[in-house]
């Protein structure tokens, strides 16, 4: 077994999150770059620029790259022989607490710095505090509405996978991109065509709400979560990076054309530039089932990982 | 590129009637900060007849939700939020005086009535630009709903704060449908 300890998990978190609101990834800078030297659209062409600027000047100037700092979406791969050292009783500190507002919890909260999601957690809440970052969370959806005052609770995917490595890869999503996203079960003998209109229109809907150009994050296949979770897991993918089979390739390719007609571009103002990239992941699905999810990304598609 | 018209807040009804979709503008002068929550107080305070915590006649609200500023930083990022989640609300501010609201994207059919209908317009600025508008904004004070945090109303103080048209007092939109 591997041992990593509780602090170095929350530690590395902490710095993903800060990098996350001050740092454009650079496949995201490389493609707004790109969009920028083929857009035809002088206005477009205009916007691109001041968005390349706004990373510019969040980096240097230490401003977060948009008010929206996310909420944080942790994707953690774990190696099936890596384990959680828990911090010594010794250095057991109070920390923001993460699964509830109000001090009755007050007691819990030293409960609560054990598991793997305890230290992403704490992680999460210490990056928002340093790194002032917004704090965009409530803990209840419909009640109360009150601000849970650290970010927190993330929003956890885990995975068990072969190994000895354990794989953080964070993603700040902001609430008017997530907003836009949906999800459509399909007939199983829907044509690529139809998925494809779909999905066009999708992005249509989403227009200038949800702060274009965009990373449309797709998941087909799976069951009702699943095809959701691929569409959010699409967007921790490098955006050069193509789907493996050569078949969602493709899907890809036409699904940007697709989407880069409609001619909504940069802020819904028009222009060829409505998307930076589409991302597609598959899984298995029932003979009588066809999910599928589309995740809105917004240009400030802030993802970014580390290995430990 | 065409020229930008240069505007100073509080708006008259003149600044607003020389307004139309698509003109590129830039705004000095106060602004005024709300979002969803506090969109539904200010709507509550004038039902019940309550004294609101600014003078709605002329003013601009801008849907924006800043970082916390540093210290020694006037304020974080300071973008835009959806514009379409105030629908239900704009309408009764503008008719109780409100002359311009500052967000993104698209607004709903009510709201564009109550624009021509009351003489006011709606502005968009750029969509996750926080860090570089942050650069137009020259002072921040929370002035009321504190317990809101980031959601809190600000007066801000703005110097030409970029902005384009997207929906004007005659029922025009830069935005096509
Ligand atoms: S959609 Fe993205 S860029 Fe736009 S305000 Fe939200 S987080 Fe920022």
């Amino acid at each position: 077994m591997r041992y990593i300890k509780f602090e170095k998990i929350a530690q590395i978190v902490e710095s993903l999150c800060v990098s996350a609101g001050y740092e454009l990834p650079d496949d995201v800078l490389a493609a707004l770059k790109e969009a920028q030297r083929k857009e035809t659209n002088p206005g477009a062409a205009k916007i691109l620029n001041q968005l390349i600027e706004n990373a510019r000047i969040a980096k240097e100037d230490k401003i977060p790259l948009c008010q929206d700092t996310g909420l944080a979406v942790v994707f953690v791969e774990q190696g099936s022989v890596v384990a959680v050292k828990p911090p010594e009783l010794d250095t057991i500190c109070l920390m923001p607490d993460t699964r509830g507002s109000g001090d009755e919890n007050r007691a819990s909260r030293i409960e609560h710095r054990e598991t793997l999601f305890d230290a992403i957690n704490a992680g999460v809440a210490a990056g928002c505090e340093k790194g002032f970052l917004r704090k965009s969370v409530v803990a209840d959806p419909l009640n109360k509405r009150e601000n849970t005052g650290s970010n927190t609770p993330a929003i956890i995917h885990h995975s068990i996978v072969p190994g000895d490595k354990l794989k953080i890869t964070i993603i700040a999503k902001g609430g008017g991109c997530e907003n836009k996203s949906q999800f459509r079960m399909f007939k199983p003998t829907a044509e690529r065509e139809e998925i494809i209109d779909w999905i066009v229109d999708v992005v249509r809907t989403a227009g200038a709400d949800a702060c274009p150009p965009f990373v449309v994050g797709v998941g087909i296949g799976g069951d009702f979560e699943i095809s959701c979770l691929l569409s959010k897991k699409a967007l921790c993918r490098n955006l050069a990076a193509r789907n493996e089979d050569g078949f969602y390739a493709e899907l890809e390719a036409d699904l940007l054309s697709a989407i880069n007609a409609l001619g909504l571009g940069p802020q819904g103002l028009g222009g060829d530039t409505t998307a930076l990239a589409c991302l597609v992941e598959t899984a298995p699905c029932h003979i009588a089932s066809l999910p599928v999810a589309v995740n809105i990304e917004c240009h400030s598609h802030r993802h970014k990982s580390a290995v430990l | 590129m065409s020229e930008i018209k240069k505007l100073t807040s509080p708006l008259t009804q003149a600044d607003v009637r020389s307004l139309k979709a698509g003109d590129q503008v830039s705004l000095t002068g106060v602004i005024y900060t709300a979002r969803d929550i506090a969109h539904k107080r200010l709507c509550k305070a004038i039902d019940s007849g309550c004294e609101l915590p600014f003078e709605l006649e002329g003013a601009i609200i801008y849907f924006c939700g800043p970082t916390p500023a540093r210290p020694g930083r006037v304020i974080g990022a300071a973008g835009p939020t959806t514009s379409s989640r105030m629908d239900a609300f704009s309408p009764k501010l503008i008719a109780n005086g409100l002359k311009a609201m500052l967000g993104k994207g698209y607004r709903g059919a009510e709201v564009r009535e109550a624009l021509k209908k009351y003489g006011a317009v709606h502005f968009s600025t750029i969509g996750g630009a926080g860090a570089l508008l942050s650069r137009y904004i020259t002072s921040a004070e929370v002035i009321a709903y504190e317990d809101l945090g980031a959601e809190a109303v600000r007066k801000l103080k703005v110097v030409d704060f970029p902005a384009v048209v997207a929906y004007d007092a005659q029922g025009r939109s830069v935005y096509s449908s």
